[in-house]
């Protein structure tokens, strides 16, 4: 009992972190149809400039958070302008050379930044505890992403579905065309989406700095875990993205706490497995092929 | 012969401009005696290439785990080696045979996908493959990889000297060999049906053809040709290790192949040794320069240079002519 609500506590954290870093990408790529593999080099950026922020400069872990939030946000939205405003309608060849050449480039920017190796992150006294829920003690920290990912999650999904923009969202992923005719400025929604979207990643970077360990290499060790759940959650779903999500994060625990040795291999070859039985995604319906 | 198939049937002559490469290739085996040794991986990565150029500039797929058949391919063959089959063009071609299979194996289940779905199942596979060899220690010695192959005189006559002569030459008949093939295959009405799905696969189905079947056979020479430089490069390192599995070497061969230009055949002739030559000078200066150029490279390629160095080279030709005839 204690080790199935173990398995599920970490699993669902585990979930949700990789849901805030993967739904940004979903809407976007429902959006603009741009295979983005430069997603994950949000989340690290993000991540970087928290600890960054926190470490040397002592800027308290919320503050450092937001600030890198923010930051991201606003610089991708100078990185859309310039660089991914020419993938629209481009070849996925263009799209995938692209934002793998975006890749290569942050990579190395984090490396001479901040050196070739893991970036140590120390989380304050606060959330450096752990808490008794009754039947076991679990980190704060864990807590702390559970509640920041049901309401960031939360917020977004009511953003979606009961806004003005989310209507325009939900417009324009499921008709461009149609929804520019009637006169909404796509392009102008595609920025503010691809900026909620890399901010939404920053947040994930630097919130799960200490289950995905910062490195320079983050934006192409996570690419695959990231793109799988896009995969699986076919275009714009943003429920569906949750499921797949927390999904994989109970699995992937699960896996590692049962079968230490090939967790982890076990868990792609079931995506794979999954992707190529349902390429549109998990919980697509049929008939809309 | 009427303008419009013209351009196609072309490419079954050979054109004079084309045997500057290959004499190149041949004259740098006399001049540079000294330097064998990389350029023979240069040449591997150019096959290398020249597969992935077939499924991506013919078939029109885009793969991000093409180094799976190469790997296999490598690893097989080491391991054919280490079992006690020292011949070497049978040990190639036994390697090329099994990443072939592999690829007709699961061809059928994931050349029915396109876009995002495609590109995940080639990366994940990519990755699965690369855990699995990292774990089976007992097959693949894991991170230690596998050293020690050996192979018998070449023919039986030629012995593969320290210098690297033979490897370097046997590397180059090899590319010539499937180059050639290669060039065949693309010039034949199966080569045509290909590029038929490139440029419109739903076409393709109305009009009749197999696409699938068509892409299948396609992903299967490609794999076979992967492999068959997978083997190459097991023969002449004498060594595979992990890293014949890794998206890197997938994502190298890809920029060396679009650095050239996708779907012209010399594309990755042209691409690899432009690509290995500043990447060893910029690693030596240092390797994180060496991601800022490549990065660079790749965004400069995609907004301004879509077709490649050979592009690039066929308008300077054309403005000198334009200008020679004013």
């Amino acid at each position: 009992m204690s080790t199935l609500a173990f398995v599920l506590l970490y699993g669902v954290s585990y979930g949700l972190l990789l849901c805030i870093i993967s739904v940004g990408l979903v809407v976007t790529m429902g959006l603009m149809r741009v295979v983005n593999l430069a997603h994950g080099a949000f989340a690290a950026i993000g991540g970087y400039l928290a600890m960054g922020l926190l470490t040397p400069l002592g800027v308290p872990f919320g503050l450092a958070i937001v600030l890198a939030v923010v930051a991201v946000a606003a610089f991708s939205v100078v990185i859309e302008r310039l660089l991914y405003v020419h993938l629209y309608g481009a070849s996925e060849l263009d799209q995938v050379l692209l934002t793998v050449g975006i890749n290569f480039i942050v990579v190395a920017g984090l490396t001479l930044a901040f050196g070739p190796n893991v970036l140590p992150t120390r989380l304050p006294a606060s959330l450096a505890t752990s808490v008794d829920l009754g039947f076991r003690s679990f980190e704060t920290y864990r807590l702390l992403v559970l509640g920041v990912g049901v309401v960031v999650i939360g917020a977004l999904w009511l953003v979606f579905e009961r806004t003005a923009l989310g209507a325009r969202l939900r417009a324009a992923v499921d008709n461009r065309s149609m929804t520019q005719a009637i006169g909404i400025d796509v392009s102008r929604l595609f920025s503010i989406a691809f900026a909620l979207g890399s901010g939404l990643a920053a947040l994930g970077g630097a919130l799960g700095a200490p289950l995905l360990p910062l490195e320079p290499l983050y934006p192409f060790k996570y690419l695959v875990l990231v793109l799988v759940i896009v995969a699986l959650s076919g275009f714009g779903n943003i429920r569906a993205t949750l499921l797949v999500a927390v999904f994989v994060g109970i699995v992937d625990t699960a896996g590692r706490y049962f079968l230490p040795d090939s967790g982890s291999f076990t868990l792609y070859v079931l995506l794979i497995v999954l992707i190529v039985w349902r390429p549109d995604g998990l919980l697509a319906r049929r008939a809309r092929r | 012969m009427s303008a419009i198939t013209s351009p196609l049937l072309d490419r079954r002559r050979l054109r004079p401009r084309e045997l500057v490469w290959w004499l190149l290739a041949l004259g740098y085996f006399f001049v540079f005696p000294e330097y064998l040794a990389v350029a023979t991986s240069v040449l591997v990565m150019a096959l290398f290439a020249l597969s992935l150029d077939l499924l991506l500039g013919f078939a029109g797929v885009l793969s991000l785990g093409h180094a799976v058949p190469f790997g296999i391919g490598a690893y097989a063959c080491a391991l054919i080696n280490l079992a006690g089959w020292h011949e070497a063009i049978s040990g190639a071609l036994a390697g090329g045979a099994i990443a072939g299979l592999f690829a007709l194996l699961i061809g059928p289940l994931i050349l029915r996908l396109s876009g995002l779905p495609f590109i995940m199942v080639t990366l994940g596979i990519g990755a699965v493959l690369y855990e699995a060899a990292n774990k089976a220690v007992w097959l693949t010695g894991g991170d230690n990889g596998l050293p020690g192959v050996t192979l018998d005189p070449l023919l039986g006559v030629f012995r593969w000297s320290v210098l690297g002569q033979t490897g370097y030459l046997y590397a180059l008949g090899w590319l010539f060999a499937l180059f050639c093939l290669t060039r065949r295959l693309v010039a034949s009405p199966f080569g045509m049906a290909l590029q038929g799905i490139r440029e419109n696969p739903r076409r393709m189905q109305l009009v009749g053809a197999p696409v699938l079947r068509h892409l299948v056979v396609a992903y299967g020479l490609a794999s076979t040709i992967a492999g068959i430089a997978g083997a190459l490069s097991a023969q002449t390192n004498a060594f595979v290790g992990l890293e014949v599995l890794s998206l890197n070497t997938s994502i190298d061969g890809l920029v060396m192949l679009v650095l050239g230009g996708v779907g012209r055949l010399y594309g990755g002739l042209v691409g690899a040794p432009v690509y290995m030559f500043v990447q060893h000078f910029a690693r030596e200066w240092n390797p994180y320069y060496w991601m800022f150029l490549i990065g660079a490279l790749l965004i400069i390629v995609v907004r301004f240079s879509r077709r490649g160095l050979i592009g690039l080279l066929d308008d300077l030709l054309a403005r000198a002519r334009q200008r020679l005839r004013r």
